[in-house]
């Protein structure tokens, strides 16, 4: 019996340090602990109370009638229709931002991964993509306008009698947000083409392929995870912007499309997205229609977590495995 | 981290993969040709403001709101164009709401990176990803909602006192709308980026170089303080550098909440000063877009978008001198 030693318990998760180094802990230290803990904490709490009051508020103000009737312009509120036209408005900017970003961000990042000659230009496009993630999206709408109000992208939305181009479309506001996301898309494919190894690119030459047919036949199939994920964080983004559509989507109620063929005139006339019905129904904007801004906003937080947990379906699924 | 950059002998080339090469090329450039295009078509548009007004353009003086109101009603005759601007209060906001978002959020990133990595128990671990996803992903309008409806009238009614609204009543009124707000809910809005990257940046550095510290008898918190976070160093100038930028051109938050009011606050008011409303460049830019197709007052706007365009572009490059002059002693930053 004597002889049994008593084994101490093995300490959890391998923590760092001697074991009995524990004294060494002095009170800034101890206080610095606190604090860590503290921040944590405290980042949880301000995330649950968030969700918590958008949760409350949302079912609350939300009524089915509100997802399906158009917005009307009322001062009364229960006149005032409900946001119909600000999920499609969202709906049609998504698509078309994504449309536009998707083969410029993919292309992009195929040329900087696999090209990039001369070194220095790639250094530069590796930077210029850098200087437009970090561009403010206000710069990018009014940016944006400047150039659409131009004569020569006149076709893309409504031009008044004077020959003044309106410059303000879903055509317009798409091309603008497609430049948010592209950064994302372009990051993360990257990411993901530079995870593949470099042999497996040689056994595709060595089977006489070219590199364009290697990326399109080997690299790209391979890195689908990772350009999905940087869709789906642009779509995030372009869902969850504001500045671009008070700008560039002439804040109309209703979806007001131009004349001419159905979609395009659709794709050319002016409309609203859920970011915009809320911030003109809150007290910043001329509505003051609080319940109505809950609602759209609590129904834009569902999509964004929709988004969010479509990210991580994407990186859950199977990942080609290279042997090394 | 590529070994594909450059070519290697055995790959076979051909007409269409030069082709493919060119039109992927001049894909990457168009980037840099819409960045020039960008920073040219702003700037000639902004001009007229910069030109009229010399440096007192970044000076203080006069109320900022009454000269944008005579801008925007400046006589139709181009040579009567009123230009008239002191752009300081609103600069002055901007630093002043950005550096306090920046320098909190620093802090609280920091902190809970270093809990996230070594002090967490796995379960808080586990809730921390998706906490910090989710606080990253709600769109800025839901931030600024909460504020104007829940925030706002809060500080207005019961933490701004009647002694502190009375004693700044001849100057400015405050109903709650204020620096505090704005960066209160900022720092929300920047801290998750923070601490995603923070975090990814102390997990690869090497265990062994923190454990050499703890062999030498230091704590586990001292060994992160100052070996994990000396080495993840440059990963954390690009956090701040991104949370920076972010903080600069958030303008539809701020513009519901600080306040729309083109006033300086002035720190001699002691801590009332925080109560002050403000409105940042890019919350100016937002408010006013409607008015851009006026000629003279367009100008002006373009030439605050042309400011928050050098900031954001002179980040990325400050923020790239200071990941370069680490490089040497620490780990790389992606």
């Amino acid at each position: 019996m004597s002889t049994h030693v008593q084994v101490p318990p093995p300490p959890p998760a391998q923590p760092l340090g001697i074991p009995g180094s524990e004294s060494s802990w002095s009170r800034g230290d101890r206080l610095g602990v606190a604090a860590a803990w503290g921040a944590g904490i405290l980042l949880c709490l301000v995330a649950a109370a968030i969700v918590l009051y958008m949760l409350s508020r949302g079912l609350q103000y939300l009524s089915l009638e509100m997802l399906v009737s158009h917005p009307l312009p009322s001062l009364d509120q229960s006149q005032s229709g409900g946001f119909f036209d600000p999920i499609e408005g969202t709906l049609i900017l998504t698509v078309l931002g994504t449309a536009i970003a998707v083969p410029l961000g993919v292309g992009i990042a195929v040329w900087l991964s696999e090209y990039a000659r001369p070194a220095w230009l790639a250094r530069a496009v590796e930077s210029g993509v850098e200087i437009v993630a970090g561009t403010p999206s206000i710069v990018l709408a009014i940016f944006g306008l400047l150039v659409f109000q131009q004569s020569v992208f006149g076709f893309l939305s409504f031009t008044a009698d004077g020959n003044a181009v309106f410059g303000r479309s879903f055509f317009t506001a798409g091309a603008m947000m497609s430049l948010i996301a592209l950064p994302l898309i372009v990051g993360s494919t990257r990411e993901a083409l530079q995870a593949i190894p470099a042999h497996v690119r040689e056994a595709s030459y060595a089977l006489g392929k070219d590199r364009i047919s290697t990326i399109r036949r080997v690299l790209l199939p391979a890195s689908r995870r990772g350009i999905g994920t940087g869709i789906t964080l642009g779509m995030g983004r372009i869902v969850g912007d504001t500045a671009i559509v008070v700008v560039l989507l002439g804040a109309s109620l209703q979806i007001e499309p131009e004349n001419g063929t159905p979609i395009w005139g659709l794709l050319k006339g002016t409309g609203s997205t859920l970011t915009t019905y809320v911030y003109n129904n809150s007290p910043a904007g001329e509505g003051g229609a609080p319940q109505k801004a809950y609602a759209a906003a609590f129904v834009l937080l569902l999509i964004v977590i929709a988004l969010n947990f479509a990210v991580d379906l994407i990186a859950r699924g199977k990942e080609p495995q290279w042997t090394r | 981290m590529s070994t594909s950059g450059s070519p290697s002998a055995a790959q076979p080339r051909n007409r269409t993969d030069q082709r493919a090469e060119v039109l992927l090329g001049a894909l990457a450039c168009a980037v840099l040709v819409l960045i020039a295009f960008m920073i040219v078509f702003v700037f000639v548009k902004a001009w007229p403001s910069f030109a009229d007004n010399g440096l007192a353009w970044f000076g203080a003086g006069g109320n900022v709101d009454e000269q944008m109101q005579n801008i925007f009603n400046s006589p139709a005759d181009p040579s009567d164009y009123v230009y008239t601007m002191h752009a300081w209060p609103l600069l002055y906001a901007t630093a002043l709401i950005t550096g306090i978002s920046v320098l909190l959020a620093t802090a609280i990133s920091l902190l809970s990176a270093i809990f996230i990595v070594e002090f967490a128990p796995v379960f808080m671990q586990r809730l921390l990803r998706p906490v910090i996803r989710l606080l990253a992903a709600v769109p800025s309008v839901v931030y600024g909602l909460i504020g104007i409806l829940v925030l706002v009238p809060f500080f207005g009614n019961h933490v701004i006192s009647d002694g502190e609204k009375e004693s700044v009543r001849y100057v400015i009124q405050l109903d709650g709308t204020s620096v505090l707000v704005g960066v209160l809910v900022l720092t929300v809005m920047i801290t998750p980026i923070m601490v995603a990257i923070t975090t990814d940046a102390l997990r690869s550095v090497p265990r062994t170089w923190t454990e050499g510290a703890a062999a030498l008898g230091v704590n586990r918190f001292r060994a992160l303080r100052t070996v994990g976070i000396r080495a993840a160093r440059p990963a954390i100038v690009a956090a701040g550098v991104l949370a920076t930028a972010r903080a600069l051109g958030e303008a539809i938050m701020l513009s519901m909440v600080s306040g729309s009011v083109g006033f300086a606050p002035n720190p001699l008011d002691g801590v009332t000063f925080l109560f002050e409303p403000a409105r940042t460049l890019a919350a100016t830019v937002v408010d006013n877009s409607e008015g851009l197709s006026v000629k003279p007052f367009g100008q002006t706007i373009y030439a605050f978008a042309a400011i928050l365009l050098i900031s954001s572009a002179f980040l990325s490059f400050a923020g790239w001198v200071a990941r370069s002059s680490m490089r040497k002693y620490t780990l790389q930053a992606r």
